[in-house]
């Protein structure tokens, strides 16, 4: 598993909910066939109100009118991101459109642990308000080893919450690989 | 060690005496429900983790009932009840129930009620955050993804960290209009969206106990709005009525410990609580009714697992019957029983179907419909910049359908009295 992770920030408020982050009359396409995939890049946080997107200045789509993919890999937002229903397919059109990791100040429990056991994105919390720090546009650098992320743009770092006890499902890429790996796979005996 | 309910129903389902706050245990899982929105994609990955012949660990264990997408014209949504039927098939699923047949039910959350799959002391898993639905019966339900629905399917267990609880006790005589729904939009305006994320939210006192089932399950139905990972009622003599009637599968009833550790304690008086919506964009967003009263409004929607349930419809006849609605209205049973129990229920003699079509209101087919906004041809689906009260649970930008529209969530006398006057009014105006 790759330890840096780059790229550009897409900068939102808080209580972004999966009614935001994938409006619910996408949800009929396949999550598997190739071309109907796409479809979730396309309309990856497409329910956000255009002024709430792209902050401080807003106005900017995460995926560009006409595209599939997002020029944004990292999402900085505030608390409880991801509230709402418990759609799989939310952290997935976050993945499709191209997202490797979220910074938020916290998450609602479904969609991190969607986030986790589907090694879709990385959920990264942190205890300072970054969606007030970081401008969308600027390019930023996560160290997995250390637990940090740095604005290359401004040149400064900031620290993240260790991921705990989900991180060997993080770093195994979901909860199959790490149950295969950890022999939990066997039916109950309930 | 005193251990609260949600506690002991992880204890029975880890095979331990005890489970501590904060440990990630393996729960056996007694039911997995889904539906037509997340069955085919969790189908898919465990045929794809557990082979392509593998078969599901107790067909009699999972629950698949359609209900989200049911009336509409839109053909991926069609294909995906032809996933559905097709993986039931397959796997010999007793508890599927076909759209378009009479084994049709409506809403999932109300249809376990009603099918007798709600059992005290029981683990519940559902591909639907409102799964926190059942904890009305004094049993464990959350929402989970598809890839952990999919790991269940194949193993019949899954990790859960224990939560901490919260205690809500409710304490005094329901006045007639206030509703279960005034009562968990006032703690959603006290603790906010993640005031309970990752614990349980525990409902107690005299007030919870005089209410019917269905008003429990609105009560835990939005446990998930805090951001809980379950809402739960310990079973009282209404509650043993309502299971027994149903089924005659045995179950085990847990209560909290009197010395059991809470996060924090809540205590109202009911009598002294006012009815309250939450306004737009959040079901944080309390207000009293009488404080917004007069904001113009272009539909009201009365229906969804929250607020489709026959006692839903109870309380909104009393304020329509007799009166004519002022905007367009949408009665949205959430179950086939519902609908049917419309023609046969009545209140001051006429049934509530008849209040409701002499009122002028637009009655729809069982399902989930708009209180997700749904493909574009679903009915009651807001449009451009609606202003909506609505019984249904959650009014993030775009829930309802448009995301310029507006919701009020309220309860279902609110609701009504809102139709008559074409503004959000306080149903005191009307009882």
């Amino acid at each position: 598993m790759e330890s840096i992770i780059q790229g550009k920030a897409y900068v939102l408020g808080k209580n972004i909910d999966t009614d935001q982050i994938i409006p619910a009359e996408h949800l009929v396409y396949s999550l598997s066939n190739p071309e109907e995939v796409k479809m979730y890049g396309k309309y990856a946080l497409s329910g956000v109100p255009l002024e709430q997107g792209g902050l401080p200045e807003g106005g900017i789509p995460f995926v560009p009118e006409g595209g599939h993919t997002s020029p944004y890999s990292i999402i900085i937002a505030g608390p409880n991101f991801g509230c709402g229903s418990s759609r799989e397919h939310a952290p997935f059109s976050l993945k499709v459109a191209g997202a490797k990791a979220i910074v938020a100040e916290s998450y609602a429990r479904i969609f991190y642990r969607n986030c986790v056991d589907g090694g879709f994105v990385i959920p990264y919390e942190t205890a300072q308000q970054l969606n007030k720090l970081i401008l969308t546009g600027d390019e930023l650098s996560i160290d997995m080893q250390n637990n940090t992320i740095t604005n290359l743009t401004q040149n400064v770092t900031y620290q993240l919450r260790p991921l705990g006890s989900v991180v060997d499902i993080v770093q195994s890429g979901g909860i199959f690989e790490y149950a295969r790996k950890n022999d939990l796979m066997a039916k109950s005996q309930a | 060690m005193a251990q609260t309910i949600t506690q002991k129903i992880f204890a029975r389902a880890a095979n331990r005496k005890f489970v501590d706050v904060g440990e990630s245990v393996w729960l056996n899982v007694d039911v997995l429900l889904t539906h037509d929105v997340c069955g085919p994609p969790t189908f898919d990955i465990f045929k794809q983790e557990f082979g392509p012949d593998a078969k599901v660990w107790d067909p009699e264990k999972v629950v698949v009932l359609p209900d989200h997408y049911i009336f509409t014209a839109n053909e991926h949504a069609h294909r995906n009840i032809d996933l559905l039927r097709q993986f039931a098939g397959e796997q010999n699923l007793p508890n599927y129930y076909d759209v378009g047949t009479d084994r049709y039910r409506g809403v999932c959350h109300v249809a376990l009620a009603e099918e007798g799959f709600n059992l005290p002391g029981t683990v519940l898993f559902g591909t639907d955050s409102h799964t926190c639905t059942s904890g009305a019966f004094g049993m464990f339900g959350t929402g989970i993804g598809n890839t952990d629905a999919a790991f269940i399917l194949g193993t019949g267990k899954l990790w859960e960290k224990v939560p901490e609880s919260m205690k809500f006790t409710f304490e005094g005589k329901m006045p007639e209009y206030l509703t279960a729904k005034d009562l968990i939009l006032q703690i959603l305006g006290d603790i906010g969206t993640d005031g309970a994320t990752y614990r349980a939210m525990e409902f107690d006192g005299e007030a919870v106990y005089s209410l019917s089932m269905d008003e429990r399950m609105t009560l835990c139905n939005m446990a998930i709005e805090a951001g809980g990972m379950n809402g739960i009622i310990a079973v009282d003599a209404v509650t043993e009525a309502f299971v027994k009637a149903r089924t005659s599968k045995p179950f085990e009833i847990f209560h909290s410990d009197p010395d059991a550790v809470y996060h924090s304690m809540y205590r109202y008086n009911v009598e002294k609580l006012d009815p309250v919506v939450a306004q737009p964009h959040s079901p944080d967003n309390r207000a009293t009714v009488r404080s917004v009263a007069g904001t113009p409004i272009t539909k009201s929607y009365i229906g969804s697992c929250t607020g489709g349930k026959l006692t839903d419809f109870k309380l909104a006849a009393k304020i329509l019957k007799g009166r004519k609605v002022a905007v367009t209205t949408n009665i949205v049973p959430a179950t086939v029983l519902v609908a049917s129990q419309l023609s046969t229920e009545t209140y001051e003699g006429q049934s509530l179907r008849s209040i409701f079509e002499e009122a002028g209101c637009n009655i729809a087919l069982p399902s989930c419909a708009a209180c997700l906004g749904g493909p574009s041809d679903t009915v009651g689906r807001s449009v451009d910049n609606d202003v909506v009260v609505s019984t249904t649970n959650r009014n993030f930008p775009g829930r309802m359908g448009s995301k310029f529209a507006g919701v009020y969530l309220a309860s279902p006398l609110t609701a009504a009295a809102s139709a008559v006057t074409g503004k959000l009014t306080d149903p005191r105006d009307f009882l």
